[in-house]
C-alpha cells in the first residue's frame, strides 16, 4: 500500500518537476530517464537471467552514435525514426555478439562482454575518419512527433517537449519490461537463473532464452543511449569505455536488481548524488567507490530492499 | 591501480629504488585483501564489482597525493646508456627490463613448482575445502598470494615508468590490458600469463608500426577469439 503511494507520488513528481524545480535540476532528470531505460534492460540480464554484463555501455554508445550519424550525416531528424533505427541496429549487433557471449556464465560472460565493449571503444576511438575519434559526433536537436519547436531555446526545449517525450519513453519501457518479466519468457529466465540444469532438463532452451534476454537488453540500452545523447548533443567514445559499463552496474546495484523499479531508483539516485557530491568535492570517485564497496559488502540488494519491508523480513 | 600507485612516486634515480618502492607498496596488499575477503563466498560478479569500487577509490587517492599532471622521470631512462645490436640502437634500460621480466618469470615458476609455499598454493587452487581440511590456513594463503600479486604489480608498474610517464588513468587502462593478458594465457596458468603478455606486447608494437588504428582493436579481437575458441585460455591444463 505504502509502496503504491510512493510510486504514485514519484510519478506525479516526475510530471510536475519541470514547473516545480529549477531548469538545471529538470535537465538532470533527462540522463536519469536515459539510464533508467538502459538499466531496465541490463536488469533483465542480471536480475532476470543472472548474467552480469561488464560491456553493456557498448549498446548505449551504439544508440548514441546511431542518433549522431542519423542527425549529423544522414539528415534524419525525426526522433521516432532515430529510436527505431537505434533499436534495430542494437538488435542486429546484439544477435551475433550475444550468440558468442551467452555460451558462458559468471566471470567468463563478464570478461567477454567487457572485451566486446572495449573492442567497440577502440573502434570509435581510433577510426578517426569514420567516428570522429575522441571528438565524437554531434547529435543535432531532433523533431518530436514531427514538430521542430524552432522558437524554443535549448534549455526550454529540453525541459519542455523533450522532457515529456523522454518520460513517455521511460514509462513505455517500464511497462514493456513489466510485461516481459511476467510473461512465460520472463518466468523461464527466472527458472534458468535459479537452476539452469533443471530448466534445461524441463525442456527450456537455456541458450536461446539467454540470447533473447541479451538482445532485449541491447535494444533497451540503445534506446537509453539515444535519450542520453540528445541532452548532451554529443556521442563520444567514452560512452563505450568499460568504466561506463561499471557505472551502469553500480546504478543497478544501488537501486536493487531484484525489483522491477530498482534500476529506475538507482539511475535517479546515482545522477543526483553524483551531481551533489561533485559540487562539494573533486574527489567524488573516492566517495562513490567507498559507497559501491559498502553496497556490495553490506547491501547487495540495494535501496529497494531497504524501502520494502517485505524484502527485509524474508525471501 | 597498483601500477599507477607505484607510478606516481617522486623520481627515483636507480633501478634498485624503483624495485624497492614497488616492493614496499606491496604493504597495501593485506588490507585490500581483508576487504575483498568479506565476499569470497559470494558470486564472482560481486568480486569483480568490489574491485571496480577499489579502482575508483584508488584513482582519487592517487589524484589526491600526486595531482593530475603526468609524472616523468626525465632522462633516467638513458642513464644506463645505449647498445648497438645489429643495425638498431637499443637503450640498455630496455634490456634490463626484459631481463627483469625473465627473472621474475623464472622466480615465480620456481616458487610455484619447487617450494612448499608453491605446493600449498597449487593445492588450494585445486580444492579449497580439501586443503583447509588438511590443515592449511587458507586465510593466510590468500593474504600472501594477494600481497605477492600486488608486489609484482607495483614492481612491474615501477619498471615501465622510466620509459613512459606516470599518468592518472594508467591504472584503469592497464587493468583491462592485464585482464586481456590473463584471459589469453588462461586463468591460473603462469606460462599462459607469460605467453599472453608477450602476445599482447608484440601485437601492440607491430600494430603501432604498421596500422596504428588497430593497436587496441587487435588485442580485444584476440581476447574474444581465445574466449570463443578456447574459453579456458591457451595454456589451461583442464578445460572448465
Amino acid at each position: 500500500m505504502i509502496a503504491r503511494l510512493v510510486l504514485v507520488l514519484a510519478c506525479v513528481a516526475a510530471l510536475v518537476a519541470p514547473f516545480a524545480v529549477r531548469p538545471y535540476h529538470a535537465t538532470l532528470m533527462l540522463p536519469a530517464f536515459g539510464y533508467g531505460v538502459a538499466l531496465l534492460g541490463l536488469n533483465l540480464l542480471f536480475g532476470g537471467a543472472g548474467l552480469l554484463s561488464f560491456g553493456h555501455a557498448l549498446f548505449l554508445a551504439l544508440g548514441a552514435y546511431t542518433a549522431a550519424v542519423l542527425t549529423t550525416h544522414a539528415g534524419v531528424l525525426r526522433f521516432e525514426t532515430i529510436l527505431m533505427v537505434a533499436a534495430a541496429v542494437a538488435a542486429a549487433i546484439a544477435l551475433p555478439v550475444g550468440l558468442l557471449c551467452v555460451r558462458y556464465v559468471k566471470i567468463y560472460f563478464g570478461v567477454l562482454t567487457l572485451a566486446f565493449g572495449m573492442l567497440f571503444y577502440s573502434f570509435l576511438f581510433k577510426f578517426y575518419t569514420l567516428t570522429g575519434g575522441d571528438e565524437g559526433i554531434r547529435v543535432l536537436r531532433p523533431t518530436l512527433l514531427g514538430r521542430a519547436f524552432p522558437d524554443l531555446g535549448k534549455v526550454e526545449y529540453l525541459t519542455g517537449p523533450f522532457y515529456y517525450y523522454a518520460l513517455g519513453v521511460l514509462a513505455l519501457a517500464t511497462l514493456a519490461m513489466w510485461r516481459i518479466v511476467r510473461s512465460p519468457f520472463g518466468l523461464c529466465l527466472a527458472a534458468i537463473r535459479e537452476n539452469p540444469d533443471k530448466a534445461e532438463y524441463l525442456g527450456v532452451s537455456v541458450r536461446r532464452y539467454r540470447l533473447g534476454a541479451f538482445v532485449i537488453a541491447a535494444v533497451f540500452g540503445a534506446v537509453g543511449g539515444v535519450l542520453l545523447a540528445v541532452p548532451t548533443g554529443l556521442a563520444d567514445p567514452l560512452l563505450a569505455y568499460w568504466t561506463h559499463s561499471g557505472n551502469l552496474v553500480f546504478m543497478l546495484l544501488l537501486g536493487g536488481f531484484d525489483r522491477l523499479l530498482g534500476p529506475l531508483l538507482g539511475a535517479f539516485v546515482f545522477i543526483f548524488l553524483q551531481d551533489s557530491v561533485m559540487s562539494i568535492t573533486q574527489y567524488w570517485r573516492l566517495v562513490f567507490g567507498t559507497l559501491l564497496a559498502a553496497i556490495v559488502i553490506f547491501f547487495p540488494r540495494g535501496l529497494m530492499a531497504l524501502l520494502d519491508p517485505r524484502a527485509r523480513s524474508g525471501a | 591501480m597498483n601500477w599507477a600507485l607505484a607510478a606516481g612516486m617522486p623520481p627515483p634515480l636507480f633501478l634498485a629504488v624503483l624495485v624497492g618502492t614497488g616492493a614496499l607498496l606491496a604493504a597495501i596488499g593485506p588490507p585490500i585483501e581483508r576487504v575483498l575477503r568479506t565476499i569470497y563466498d559470494r558470486d564472482e560478479s560481486f568480486q569483480l564489482l568490489l574491485t571496480f569500487a577499489l579502482v575508483l577509490v584508488f584513482e582519487d587517492v592517487i589524484r589526491f597525493i600526486w595531482g593530475t599532471a603526468p609524472h616523468q622521470l626525465g632522462n633516467v631512462y638513458l642513464v644506463y646508456g645505449q647498445l648497438r645490436i645489429g643495425g638498431t640502437t637499443v637503450p640498455v634500460y630496455n634490456l634490463v627490463v626484459i631481463g627483469a621480466g625473465g627473472l621474475i618469470a623464472v622466480g615465480m615458476g620456481w616458487l610455484l613448482a619447487r617450494t612448499r609455499f608453491g605446493r600449498i598454493v597449487r593445492a588450494a587452487a585445486e580444492n579449497r575445502e580439501m586443503s583447509a581440511a588438511l590443515g592449511v590456513d587458507m586465510s593466510r594463503v590468500y593474504t600472501r598470494v594477494f600481497t605477492l600479486g600486488v608486489a609484482l604489480g607495483t614492481i612491474g608498474g615501477a619498471l615501465v615508468i622510466p620509459a613512459t610517464a606516470a599518468i592518472n588513468e594508467m591504472g584503469i587502462e592497464l587493468i583491462v590490458e592485464a585482464f586481456a593478458v590473463v584471459v589469453i594465457g588462461g586463468l591460473g596458468s603462469m606460462r599462459g600469463a607469460f605467453v599472453g603478455a608477450l602476445i599482447v606486447g608484440v601485437l601492440k608494437g607491430v600494430a603501432i608500426a604498421t596500422w596504428p588504428e588497430l593497436e587496441m582493436l587487435a588485442i580485444y579481437v584476440i581476447v574474444i577469439a581465445v574466449l570463443v575458441i578456447r574459453p579456458a585460455g591457451l595454456f589451461a591444463k583442464t578445460t572448465a
